[in-house]
Parts: C-alpha cells; sequence; structure tokens
C-alpha cells in the first residue's frame, strides 16, 4: 500500500469533503430530534449469496412483527422502523453494516445476521459499543463467556440443543454414524454437537468429512462416505448446500444404504430439491407451520403472515426474525422506551410465546429457552397439500437441561 | 484404501470434469477466434439451465430442454455479438470484457425478477434416475450419461472444425481474420456463429448441470471461476487444451477430495499456478498469443 495518505495536504477534493461534513454536522441536531420520534432496529442479513431464500423470509416476519406493534399505536406512541441492511453472508461487510447502522442511522437496538460466523462479528461491533443485539441464527460460541456481553441476546436454537434433540430421534446405542460437514463455524459446531449426543447414546463414529463452504458439487466426497459403511449419515450445513449434499448423496444411491439425517431441515431447501429427494430425511427445527394443529400462538402467527403475505406460510428461519424483533419490542413496551439497561432488564425477565410455546432469555447466557421440534420429510404420496412438507417427529419442550451449563459455558454462577 | 474407492473416485472427478470441458470449451472458442474474454459465460450457463427446465417442463420431456435450450440460447448468444459486442472489435481487450461483466449482472437479475432468487428443483429425466452397479460400487446413472454426451460433442466439434469446410474456414478465421475477408469470405457471419457456438455450449452446460445441483440465479458464478481455471491450465484459446485441463481438474478435485477433502476447492488453483509458473502460456497455449 502506497503510503500518500500519511502526508496531509488540503486539496480541493479535501476541503469540499470537510465543508460536506461540517455541513452534516450542522444538520445533526435536527436528525437527533427525530432519533426520539421514531425507534429504529438495525437488520443486516444475507439478502444475496447462498442462504438468500432464508435472509427474506427472516425480513419479511421481521417486518410482520414490526407492523404489528405499529398498528397498535406502536411503543409509547413512538413507530418502530426496520433498517434492512444486505450483509453478503460476510463477516466483514456484516461488520461494517452493523457499524454504519449504529453509527449513521443510529438504531437503537439490532437483531439479526444468518450465519454462526456472521453474527459473532456483528456481536463484536454490537458489544463494544453497547448496543443490544438479538441474534437470530445458530450458534453456541455466541453463549460462551468469551463472546457475550449483556447485551448479547440469543433466539435462535443452538447446535448444542437441536442435535440433542435430532440425535435422541435417529440414533441408537452401537449404530455407526458418518458425517458430511460444512467447513465453517456452524459445521463445525453442529458436528461437536453430534459427537457429544453419540457419545451420550453409545454410537459410533466412523469416519467425517469437511467439505469446502458453498461447494455445488458433493459427489467427490460419496464414494468415501459409502464405503465408511454408516447406518446414519449426518450433513451438517446449510442454506444451498443442504439442497446441493442431500440431491446428490441420493443421487449416488446413499438413502438406500443409510439414513439422511441433519441437524436443522431447511423448509426452503425441502422446496428447492422437491418431495422425493427429501423423502425420509430426519432433522431439527425451532418452527414449522404445522405446528398450528397443536399450539395457539402458531395458528395465530400463520394467520398473522398470510394475511401480510398473500397467504403465504411462514418458515424456520423466517419464524426467528419474528420472535428475534418481537420479543425485543415486548421488552421496549415494558422498559416503556429504548433506554439500553432497562431494555436488557426487561429481555432478561420476559416471558413471551410468540410462535410456538413460551419461551425465556436464560440469565447466564442470554440464550433463549425454548422448544425444539424433530421433523421428518414426509413421502410425495402422503402429503395432503403442497405446504405439508414434514411429518413433527418430536416437539420437546423447552428447559434449562437442553443447554449446556452456565459454568460450562465460563459464566460466573 | 482400497483399488475400487480409488476407480470410483476417478469415475466421479471424470464426471465432474466432462461438465467443466463443456463450459471451459465456449469460453476458449470464443476467446481463440474472437479475442473476447466473455465475462456473461457463468450467466449463460445459468441461463442455459433455466431454459432447459423451463422447456422441458413446457413440453414434459428433459430431452427436449437438453435439444432445445443450448439452440435457443445460442441464438441469444447471436443477439448479444450482433447487437452489443460487435461494435467492440479492433478495441482495447478491456471493452467487451467489460461488457460482458456488466451483462453478466444484467443476466442474473432479470432471471431473479422472472424466476425468483430462490432454488428449483430440476428433476432428473425419469430414464436415468438411480445408480448403476459397476461390480466395484454403485454410480449414478445420470453422471454416467453426462460423461458419454459431452464425448459425443467433443467428437463432433472435433470432426466439424478439422474435417468440413465451414472448420476451415473458422480455422483460418481464427488465423488471419484480414486474408479471409481478401479472399472474399464474410467474416463477420463466421464470428456471429462462433460466439453463438460459445454461448450454446455454456448453455449445454448448464441443462447439464442442472439435474445435478439445484437451479439457482447464482449458480454460475462459481462455473464462471472454474471455466477461466480450465482454460488457463488449458492455455487460453487451446480446444484440445480445454479439454485436458477440464478432465485435469476434475480428477484432481475427485482425488484431492479423498485424502484431504477441505482442499477439495483450493486444489484447482493450486494446480492453475503451478502451469503458468512452469508454462505460463498454458499447457496447450501459444506463448505470446494476445489473439
Amino acid at each position: 500500500m502506497p503510503k500518500s495518505g500519511s502526508t496531509p495536504k488540503v486539496t480541493r477534493r479535501t476541503a469540499l469533503a470537510g465543508l460536506s461534513a461540517s455541513a452534516a454536522l450542522l444538520a445533526m441536531p435536527r436528525l437527533g430530534r427525530a432519533a426520539d420520534e421514531t425507534i429504529r432496529i438495525g437488520f443486516p442479513t444475507p439478502l444475496t449469496g447462498p442462504f438468500a431464500a432464508e435472509a427474506r423470509d427472516q425480513v419479511k416476519c421481521a417486518e410482520l412483527a414490526v407492523k404489528l406493534v405499529n398498528d397498535k399505536g406502536g411503543i409509547g406512541g413512538r413507530k418502530v422502523e426496520l433498517l434492512v441492511r444486505d450483509d453478503k453472508l460476510n463477516a466483514g461487510e456484516a461488520a461494517t453494516r452493523t457499524l454504519e447502522l449504529i453509527e449513521k442511522d443510529k438504531v437503537h437496538a439490532v437483531v439479526g445476521a444468518l450465519s454462526s460466523a456472521v453474527q459473532l462479528a456483528v456481536n463484536e461491533v454490537t458489544r463494544a459499543r453497547g448496543v443490544i443485539y438479538v441474534s437470530i441464527s445458530q450458534s453456541d460460541t455466541i453463549n460462551e463467556a468469551k463472546d457475550f456481553s449483556k447485551y448479547t441476546f440469543h433466539e435462535a436454537l443452538n447446535p448444542h440443543m437441536t442435535t440433542a434433540a435430532v440425535a435422541r430421534q435417529t440414533l441408537k446405542k452401537g449404530m455407526k454414524v458418518a458425517h458430511l460437514v460444512a467447513d465453517y463455524a456452524y459445521g463445525h459446531e453442529m458436528l461437536r454437537g453430534f459427537k457429544r449426543a453419540q457419545a451420550a447414546i453409545g454410537a459410533d463414529n466412523v469416519g467425517e468429512i469437511l467439505h469446502p463452504f458453498g461447494a455445488a458439487d458433493y459427489s467427490t466426497f460419496m464414494p468415501r462416505l459409502m464405503s465408511m459403511r454408516p447406518d446414519v449419515l449426518c450433513i451438517s450445513n446449510f442454506g444451498r448446500d443442504q439442497a446441493n449434499a442431500i440431491k446428490q448423496a441420493v443421487d449416488f444411491g446413499v438413502k438406500q444404504q443409510m439414513k439422511i439425517v441433519v441437524p436443522v431441515i431447511l423448509h426452503n431447501q425441502r422446496l428447492a430439491v422437491g418431495p422425493d429427494v427429501f423423502e425420509g430425511v430426519v432433522g431439527g427445527a425451532n418452527y414449522y407451520w404445522g405446528l398450528e394443529a397443536q399450539s395457539k400462538s402458531a395458528a395465530s402467527f400463520n394467520a398473522a403472515f398470510k394475511a401480510a403475505n398473500g397467504g403465504a406460510i411462514p418458515t424456520d428461519y423466517g419464524a426467528y426474525g419474528y420472535s428475534g424483533v418481537g420479543s425485543l419490542l415486548a421488552a421496549m413496551q415494558v422498559a416503556d422506551g429504548t433506554d439500553t439497561d432497562k431494555v436488557v432488564d426487561a429481555l432478561e425477565k420476559l416471558q413471551y410465546d410468540l410462535t410456538k410455546s413460551p419461551q425465556h432469555y436464560r440469565k447466564c447466557d442470554h440464550q433463549s429457552v425454548q422448544s425444539v421440534l424433530v421433523l421428518e420429510s414426509k413421502k410425495k404420496s402422503a402429503m395432503a397439500g403442497d405446504n405439508d412438507l414434514f411429518a413433527i417427529l418430536a416437539n420437546d419442550t423447552g428447559s434449562d437441561d437442553m443447554l449446556r451449563s452456565c459454568s460450562e459455558l465460563g459464566h460466573a454462577t | 484404501m482400497d483399488l475400487s474407492l480409488i476407480i470410483m473416485q476417478l469415475l466421479s472427478g471424470i464426471a465432474l470434469g466432462a461438465v467443466l470441458v463443456i463450459t471451459a470449451l465456449g469460453l476458449t472458442i470464443v476467446f481463440g477466434m474472437l479475442g473476447v474474454v466473455n465475462f456473461a459465460h457463468g450467466a449463460l450457463f445459468m441461463i442455459g439451465a433455466y431454459a432447459g427446465l423451463y422447456l422441458a417442463s413446457l413440453t414434459g420431456s428433459f430431452w427436449w430442454g437438453l435439444l432445445l435450450a443450448p439452440i435457443l440460447i445460442g441464438a441469444f448468444g447471436m443477439l448479444i455479438e450482433f447487437v452489443l459486442i460487435r461494435r467492440l472489435y479492433g478495441r482495447s481487450i478491456d471493452d467487451p470484457l467489460l461488457l460482458t461483466f456488466g451483462l453478466s449482472y444484467v443476466l442474473v437479475e432479470g432471471v431473479r425478477i422472472v424466476f425468483g432468487s430462490d432454488g428449483i428443483p430440476f428433476p432428473t429425466p425419469p430414464q436415468l434416475i438411480g445408480v448403476l452397479d459397476l461390480g466395484i460400487g454403485f454410480f449414478p446413472r445420470y453422471r454416467l450419461f453426462v460423461i458419454v454426451l459431452v464425448a459425443v460433442v467433443l467428437l463432433a466439434l472435433w470432426l466439424t472444425l478439422e474435417k468440413t469446410r465451414v472448420g476451415l474456414i473458422v480455422r483460418a478465421g481464427a488465423r488471419d481474420p484480414t486474408i479471409m475477408q481478401v479472399l472474399g469470405v464474410d467474416i463477420g457471419r463466421v464470428w456471429l456463429a462462433i460466439f453463438g457456438l460459445g454461448v450454446g455450449l455454456a448453455a449445454l452446460g448448464g441443462v447439464l448441470a442442472g439435474p445435478m445441483r439445484s437451479v439457482n440465479p447464482e449458480m454460475g458464478s462459481l462455473v464462471l471461476a472454474e471455466a477461466f481455471v480450465v482454460t488457463v491450465i488449458g492455455g487460453l484459446g487451446s480446444i484440445v487444451g480445454a479439454v485436458v485441463a477440464g478432465l485435469m481438474v476434475g480428477i484432481s478435485i475427485s482425488l484431492v477430495a479423498l485424502f484431504a477433502p477441505e482442499m477439495a476447492t483450493i486444489v484447482m488453483f493450486a494446480l492453475m499456478a503451478v502451469v503458468l509458473l512452469i508454462r505460463p502460456q498454458g499447457l496447450f497455449g501459444v506463448r505470446g498469443r494476445t489473439a
């Protein structure tokens, strides 16, 4: 890098930049007053890239949560505004957008990010600036003391609780298990979760293959996976990677030899590859619209989403957008405004039931204690309609026992 | 590690390489004969997959999609050449590069608007669903079909270029367009056909890849990078180079996946770096050629 920038010289360009900056500064007081009127929630999410389908559902659901509050007159008379930014599934981009949201747009809190790696980058920024961040994608690391701050809340399930629930439904003592894992934070955390659950159940690990994140072709991993002769193949990746990996595994005849299990089974990816490919695949989920048969909150969430989105149904990761923003706004109602300490306090005490069943943020790590679903993809002939994708194998009621203990995570107890 | 596993791995590498060959071939032909670095090649690969899917669902048969999509998108490619690229011949190599780069964004966004940004399932043709027992292991029928089809296309292309009058004109035109014009050949028509052929091959690659991956607007961007790596290894503009390098990359990815799976993507770039160090013009490239 040339060091030309190190000697300050006033050129016409810098003078102009300085002038416009001071003009902006003069306009600030006005903006400052406007800040008291609306409540702004920053929402970084990967609108482009392999997780785009899930990200867009998150935005729709977050917008719905905001709309429902505004329809009832907002919070203490103040309207709520959602500022959506594309983080391009890139930690650096997400950090920059989050910084902008805080410094320039003066957001009162941040909700979002859809990758275990990217959310840690967002959390770095919000933590350093004392801004509340509600993370809505899976991570174990964010619960741990070294990444935690009093401003950090984790609304999504975490890999530990998800893999434990899925393993309970799919693994038995003595079974052989092989893993195909995306080589980044999410994959590593899911693998760690599965191995811990496997050890507890007494299943044997016969091998693990790490694949590059965002790969389009998985054929080269299949012969080796099949030569391991496992009873269960756990595929721990996300978004389009999940669709491609399962499709190609099925092409290679994997399903004839073993059961395919995923930590998180994705509504959108099941739609993207069709019922035949996903038939019999089992995976965990935070939400499935079919819960409406057993949960009033699910029924009313579905109805509100349908009304706002032309009859479409909400999806798993979408529901996080709704409950993440919804719980934050509920806490702001209690705190009667945006005072950070009051809202943090309200979030810690909040009992909420927005999409499925009662939830609360655990005091020590701010992890949302909630139910975990285990779903199985239905075969085409068993589907009652286009949206009837999954059968609910288990709906484990949320409890602190599902989580790693506060002391294991390094929190003072 | 037993031999049958290595053979299976080689076979998946060849199937992977087959799609790379078809895609890189279009890129290298257009560069070799027109001197145009087509950055929209990946987007046209993606458009090909969508066109194949659309035509297959319209006619109810994958085979019509496979046949018609490359022709249709090839014709679309000729339109692009006629309306846009043609104006830039004789200018620096950057101009068509920038134009096609911009075009790729237009095409991807266009598909996002029309078909949405979610993936769409591309069903494997019913005749080719399932696996074939090779004695040493199972291999998807569809991937075997892809290997055979690509071999047939390559043979047809080679025969056309080497054994027919049209091929002679094309090869001569690539070498010295001015002399060809003096000899009374309408070189503009040749260029039009070449660009159409290149784009048609991209579209064919897209249709072939469709049933192996889900179809989505971004599927071309990774393919473009892979195709560039293959053309650089094989030598820019070299048809034989594209074929050899495509198979080489496919097999390398596959064999590396066996021993160090997380390195599978990086290996092709490492291969490219090594080739560039030893033979900067690529395996079959001509030194100092700038088209």
